[in-house]
């Protein structure tokens, strides 16, 4: 019998239209890993019917990226990835139909069309930082602001991190470019909360790490889990204390282009 | 209790005889009327591996008001959530429960050690993924055991939930504890832990319990879980052991299994069938996890049973007759599993899906319908015929060819009539050519070790089967990297099966068997290195047919064991054969049996064995025929496409073969993306 020829596969799919996705990771689900997340999101997409766009190769791929997800265990309420549609598609419908198309809990929270990359460069580039919330249960302010102190006024704080090729040491305090104690006075008056700004890195401190170097250098041990999530993804302000909304320059760029031809609307 | 009046050994007064019981755990004390424990639960997830896995939350999931059920159900599949959570016949229950509007199911797995650790130090109870509620407060705890190796677990199951492990020890407080599945059929080995069992079908059998259970309640439950037991035992398929006395001849085999004076129970308890599968379409909404687990896709059942005949497989035996699933219910179930779950791959599953009598049409008419929509359809292992090439060529039509998996079961033409798994070796090599010949790379073999009457040489000649494979599948592909994956495990007698009375083969003598097996595919310069060779440990076979073919006797080793330390025995990482050894040097100590006794021990015809007061609907007289052709190395057709050959379950149950062709086809349908 003559050789046959295998299936060709399918062909390269060209996404006509990026589409940049804000989602959060809630409640129980914040135990959900990156992969787990992953699976969900492209049984969403299918279950949505969205018109992705596909990788070539005998197992075509819907081209999504995926950038700096937070760890397992940890909230968020600004996770981003990217998406290519192979036929246009209304954003505000595709937000509506992802988000009830995806368990309760991991919520697509925004969605904007990608501007132009030679105006509004690549969504990765703009994710420069990261603010990051610790919610310390059965911990007084004075306590945690006493571990805080200590921990600032060292200049490095390396803490142990296990990596795949073994355990490395790692700056927890360097990046952080704000610290902040404060008591949330809707929770039980022992429960200390932290916010913190972090520039990424490679790698970027993670809230392990921040623990850890706590632990490290005032011996806080939190008697329950501490809850962290982060609030926010962004561009670092210049003051880097805070971060800015990374999905702005791209509404900035659709807002123009919907003005272009009539009027002269503010762009600030 | 009144478990019997036995000659040789006195289960009843038999305390927990290795030391003292322990003291009932506070977990038992603490009652949590529905409440959720998630919080409890919550300070320990950060501390266990793949913590999301008890979240619950999944898409099709359902939680409901507690008040608003009648009668509650927790159920159960006993291994890790990435084994349980695809269960179908845990899914199809449910659903079929949680349809009605006076009752709620909800469901748990097996904790892993880390968490159970956690657990037992924090007080916080056995509870479901779906609403976190204490398993220990539902009004029936329901386990589905496809394999024996559960039984640990549910013992962890139960003890953390708080619920007494001996059913003797329960109280009107505990849930009614149920076990269904195949594993079932022979339910003498967990008889002291669980109150009832489910032979056969679960989806009528389950909402019958729960009238039952609803009817009880409304009555103000009298006289307690006494009288629930008796009436749970008058459903058709509902078997209550402790109704049942065994009694023991001095050598250790049963004298006879008799109803006893505490309940009005029959003598013989036959198995539920469902006919007209086309009228239980579940799952409708198959559960889709979160987590990772072993099987990511929409199955849907195809056919329910299997007329083959091999002698081997308890499955086939005990789920007669065949009834066929309709192509246009198949096409909706698939239809309406894509829509609601977002899965990618359809599996057409049954118990050898290339018989369904119009599975050509089906396979065209789905390829046709999913073609160009990334969606892959797939039939697992198949028997080894040219056909199946045909039909998986069809499923695959533009997608990915990687592996094909035959399962011809022996070695030798000889001992594959003694199993009635009937294929001559040029059939297996022209199907196998056939699949490389349309691009297919791996082909994946399964085979037995330790059949009856079989020797080293019906074995050694899977080599030479391997290698002709190999030789003929390159010059039909023109490539070399083709490859041949031998997959080969011990063989396990079952009950309700020809092979009840078989002798098991040994642990020493399988391993020994399947080293030389391995040796000679290994120093086969052509081909060894095309062949992979993957076989499992005569070891847990053992402890797999003690438990299968064991009594009432068994469940102290498995007690035993269980405290001894014993979870996750279908784990390798977790079996320890040792544990379970010493564990029955322990529990058998005063009793005239042994681990050999169960195992290796060829049965006589007049033997009462253990699982003779249940019916499969199998005739034993022809059972047992059946063996001695077996011995006779003669085969039996399929039922389906030639007379009847009186196994006896059609007479018996009122029950008949449901096949096509119906002509019908699938129902138009407008395909999303």
């Amino acid at each position: 019998m003559a050789r046959q020829s295998r299936d060709p596969g399918r062909e390269y799919i060209a996404p006509v239209a990026k589409v940049r996705i804000q989602y959060a990771k809630r409640g129980r689900l914040r135990f959900s890993s990156h992969r787990d997340f992953q699976r969900a999101f492209e049984r969403a997409l299918r279950r949505a019917g969205v018109p992705m766009a596909y990788s070539a190769g005998f197992r075509p791929h819907p081209k999504i990226s995926y950038a700096n997800a937070a760890p397992t265990g940890v909230a968020s309420e600004a996770e981003y990835i990217e998406i290519g549609l192979a036929a246009p598609r209304d954003v505000a419908e595709l937000r509506a139909e992802l988000d009830s198309a995806m368990p309760p809990g991991l919520d697509i929270v925004d969605a904007v069309l990608a501007g132009d990359p030679d105006e509004s460069g690549d969504l990765v580039s703009r994710l420069q930082g990261s603010v990051w919330q610790f919610v310390f249960p059965e911990v007084s302010q004075e306590t945690l602001q006493s571990a805080i102190d200590k921990f600032l006024a060292q200049e490095v704080v390396e803490v142990d991190r296990k990596t795949k090729s073994g355990i490395k040491k790692f700056d927890a305090r360097g990046p952080l470019r704000k610290v902040e104690v404060s008591l949330n006075p809707a929770q039980a008056p022992q429960c200390a909360i932290l916010t913190v700004v972090a520039q990424h890195g490679t790698p970027s401190v993670r809230p392990d790490d921040v623990l850890a170097a706590l632990r490290q250098v005032a011996d806080l041990v939190p008697p329950v889990p501490v809850q962290v999530t982060r609030l926010a993804q962004g561009q670092l302000a210049a003051d880097a204390r805070t971060v800015s909304d990374p999905l702005a320059p791209d509404r900035a760029g659709s807002d123009q282009k919907s003005l272009d031809t009539s009027t002269t609307a503010s762009q600030s | 209790m009144d478990y019997c009046s036995p000659s040789t050994c006195d289960l009843a007064s038999k305390q927990w005889p290795l030391g003292e019981r322990e003291k009932p755990r506070t977990l038992a004390d603490v009652r949590y009327e529905g409440r959720t424990v998630f919080d409890q639960l919550e300070r320990l997830l950060p501390f266990v591996s793949k913590p999301v896995q008890y979240v619950g939350g999944e898409l099709n999931s359902v939680v409901k008001d507690w008040e608003s059920a009648d009668v509650r159900w927790a159920l159960m599949y006993p291994d890790a959530y990435e084994v349980g959570l695809p269960n179908q016949g845990v899914q199809i229950l449910y659903e079929v429960i949680n349809e009605r509007s006076d009752a709620l199911a909800e469901r748990t797995y097996s904790v892993w050690p880390d968490l159970e650790e956690l657990m037992r130090d924090n007080q916080v109870p056995q509870f479901t993924v779906d609403a976190h509620r204490a398993v220990g407060d539902f009004d029936v705890f329901g386990l589905s055991f496809s394999t024996e190796l559960g039984y640990t677990n549910m013992l962890t199951a139960l003890d953390l939930a708080g619920i007494p492990i001996l059913a003797q020890d329960r109280d009107d407080e505990s849930p009614i504890v149920i076990a269904g599945g195949h594993a079932a059929f022979n339910p003498e080995p967990v008889a002291r832990f669980v109150d009832a069992a489910v032979l056969g079908d679960g989806e009528q059998a389950a909402l019958d319990i729960t009238d039952c259970i609803a009817g009880w309640k409304a009555e103000g439950a009298p006289d307690g879980r006494k009288e629930l037991l008796v009436r749970l035992a008058a459903i058709e398929g509902v078997y209550v052991p402790s109704f049942y006395d065994v009694e023991y001849l001095p050598d250790g085999r049963i004298h006879r299994v008799a109803p006893n004076s505490q309940g009005d129970a029959p003598w013989r308890v036959a198995k539920r069938t469902v006919m007209d599968l086309d009228e239980w379409p579940y799952p409708k909404a198959p559960l889709v996890p979160l987590a990772e687990t072993v099987h990511e896709r929409s199955s849907v059942e195809i056919f329910r049973g299997c007329t083959r005949g091999c002698r081997f497989c308890q499955a086939g035996m005990i789920t007669r007759p065949v009834r066929e699933r309709s192509v246009d219910t198949v096409g909706q179930m698939i239809a309406s599993g894509l829509e609601k779950t977002g899965f990618d791959e359809v599996g057409l599953l049954s118990l050898s899906s290339a018989d369904h009598s119009e599975i050509g049409p089906m396979a065209k008419q789905l390829a046709d319908r999913y073609e160009g929509t990334n969606t892959s359809l797939s039939l697992p292992s198949t028997r080894v015929d040219a056909f199946n090439v045909t039909l998986a060529n069809e499923l695959t039509r533009n997608g990915r060819r990687s592996g094909l998996t035959f399962a011809p079961e022996g070695g030798s033409e000889r001992i594959r009539r003694v199993i009635n798994k009937t294929v001559s070796k040029e059939d297996l090599i022209r199907t196998v050519t056939a699949a490389y010949g349309a691009g297919w790379r791996q082909v994946k073999l399964y085979f037995m070790c330790g059949l009856p009457t079989e020797t080293d040489e019906d074995v050694l000649e899977i080599a030479e089967l391997a290698r002709e494979v190999i030789r003929s599948g390159r010059e039909a592909s023109g490539r070399r990297d083709i490859r041949c994956t031998v997959s080969i495990g011990g063989f396990v007698p079952k009950p309700h099966t020809p092979f009840q009375w078989a002798a098991q083969l040994g642990w020493e003598e399988t391993d020994a068997r399947l080293l030389k097996l391995r040796n000679a595919i290994r120093n086969d310069k052509e081909v060894g290195k095309a062949i992979g060779f993957r076989y499992h440990d005569g070891r847990p076979g053992i402890v797999e047919g003690l438990l299968s073919r064991g009594d009432r006797r068994t469940g102290l080793l498995i007690e035993q064991v269980w405290r001894d330390g014993a979870r996750f025995d279908g784990w390798s990482e977790h079996f320890s054969f040792d544990r379970w050894m010493s564990a029955a040097d322990k529990a058998f100590a005063d009793l005239p049996i042994d681990v050999d006794w169960y195992t290796t021990r060829e049965r006589e015809e007049s033997e009462v064995l253990a699982w003779d007061h249940l019916d499969s609907g199998l005739d034993r007289d022809w059972l047992w025929e059946d063996w001695l052709e077996a011995l006779d190395e003669n085969e039996v057709d399929d039922c389906r496409w030639t007379p009847c050959f009186d196994c006896g379950v059609c007479d018996q149950l009122g029950t008949e073969i449901q096949i096509g062709p119906t002509g019908r086809q699938l129902l138009p349908l407008t395909v999303v993306n």
